[in-house]
């Protein structure tokens, strides 16, 4: 067994542990990001889209990671109604995965990090109560890596973390299943707005999604949860039910994924040992969206880890600013987007195209922030049935 | 107790995974694996799966 020594071990090169690897690298921390992956970036679960916004905290992201820039959304009621959200420019991106999670991972190695890719965490060293480094595949040959602290970052299912004894398993109530096509020839109505199609014969408890990546080509997914069937199904039937949009089309990957949309941890943190990203549940849970808490969420991470390092002590306790501190910047805002989730989930056609009938656009993009829920609150009270579930809100 | 998964349907997203109570899912070289000795048929895995890959009888 061959034997290595780093300040911190990152287990996975999604964009979680890029950001933890690059923000520590750039500290002057000695950091080892292992991804057991060959191709870091693929195969994707991910939607692939992204706001403007998270630019301001990984930087210009170079035109050859983004397939598409996107000015709006069109949201499809059950009844077939729609509420458009135009920003009359450009707001967003649709990017290429398997090219973004790369120049992630290019900056964190041009920051100082070491990364390596097809090589797997085979488990968790512990010593004296304290996680004290991996063992590792690589390349068939075994690694010991003893380091001061191990992040996971690997992910919805997060073995790392259930190695290291923090209980991460997802209540299947707070997890939506996703299941995606990216597909080319689709006749879109317009291919610089993303379409979502909400309904509970359409998508139970979710929404379909077209994110457009060029002229004729889009990710057309599903997220879906406690349904009768498979996410598959429903993804399946709405295309068959859509040949205006997919009569000539063809598919060019299968994707699929389980996404965290809710149950946020109190505790992300053991002796040595720290979690972030999807494997920490930290995802907004009315989109589905993790690249963005998954950058925030690392760059917390990075500055919690190297304070803790300089401090000598990488303790449960001291780890524990890392809780403390997401909560406060990402925490509340989140749970109060659970609770939009958790209303939404029970409302029905009838409701949703109500809804659809008076709320605006800006109204929508703001109850997906966690803002202004007092205001869904009042619009649902109107409805006698509704003012229990719209008390939830307040 | 059965428990089967559909290795041509599954594409090994790791949903089922994160959502078993008894830990004995995991995605190994073979793709997915059930660890028996753990294993309940409780079926959360089953509900979770987006692909419809994975079947449970109790």
């Amino acid at each position: 067994m061959m034997n290595e020594n780093y300040d911190v071990v990152v287990a996975g090169a999604g964009p979680g542990g890029s950001s933890v690897s690059k923000n520590l690298a750039r500290k002057g921390v000695k950091v080892l990001m292992l991804e057991k992956r060959q191709e870091i970036g693929s195969p994707k679960r991910c939607g692939e889209g992204l706001t403007f916004s998270t630019e301001k905290l990984i930087g210009k992201i170079p035109s050859r990671c983004i397939a598409q820039t996107i000015n709006g959304a069109k949201i499809y009621s059950p009844g077939g109604k729609s509420v458009m959200i135009d920003f009359g420019e450009n707001m967003g991106y649709v990017v290429e995965r398997k090219v973004f999670d790369k120049w992630l991972a290019f900056e964190a190695v041009r920051a100082g990090a070491r990364v390596r890719a097809k090589a797997e965490v085979t488990d968790v060293i512990k010593e004296d109560g304290f996680v004290k480094g991996v063992t590792a595949d690589i390349d068939r040959k075994e690694y010991r890596i003893n380091s001061k602290v191990v992040v996971a970052a690997d992910g919805v299912e997060s073995i790392v973390s259930r190695k290291a004894g923090l209980e991460t398993t997802n209540q299947l109530v707070n997890l939506d299943s996703g299941y995606q096509y990216e597909m080319a020839g689709l006749n879109m109505e317009d291919n610089h707005k993303i379409i979502l199609y909400f309904g509970t014969q359409v998508a139970p408890r979710g929404y379909v999604w077209i994110f457009p990546k060029g002229r004729d080509v889009a990710n057309v997914g599903i997220g879906t949860a406690m349904a009768d069937r498979p996410a598959k199904y429903y993804l399946d039937a709405f295309i068959e039910n859509n040949p205006k949009i997919f009569k000539k089309s063809g598919i060019i990957e299968v994707n699929a994924g389980g996404i965290p949309v809710g149950g946020f941890l109190e505790n992300m943190v053991l002796n040595g040992f720290l979690a972030v990203g999807d494997a920490a549940h930290q995802v907004n849970p009315i989109h589905g969206g993790g690249l963005k808490e998954a950058t925030i969420a690392g760059q917390i991470a990075a500055d919690v880890i190297s304070k803790c390092i300089d401090g000598n002590d990488v303790s449960q306790k001291a780890l524990s600013e890392y809780n403390k501190r997401w909560w406060q910047e990402r925490g509340k805002k989140l749970k109060n987007v659970e609770k939009l989730r958790q209303v939404t989930e029970k409302l029905s056609d009838k409701d949703l195209n109500m809804l659809a009938d008076v709320l605006k656009g800006d109204h929508l993009i703001e109850f997906s922030r966690g803002n202004k829920l007092a205001l869904l609150a009042k619009v649902l009270m109107k409805n006698p049935k509704l003012i229990l579930l719209a008390r939830h809100l307040i | 107790m059965a428990w089967k998964v559909d290795r041509k349907k599954c594409l090994r997203c790791g949903a089922c995974v994160s959502v078993c109570p008894k830990h004995a899912l995991s995605l190994g070289e073979h793709g997915l694996e059930n660890d028996r000795s753990k294993c309940i048929s409780c079926g959360i895995c089953k509900k979770a799966c987006p692909a419809g890959s994975i079947e449970v009888e109790k």
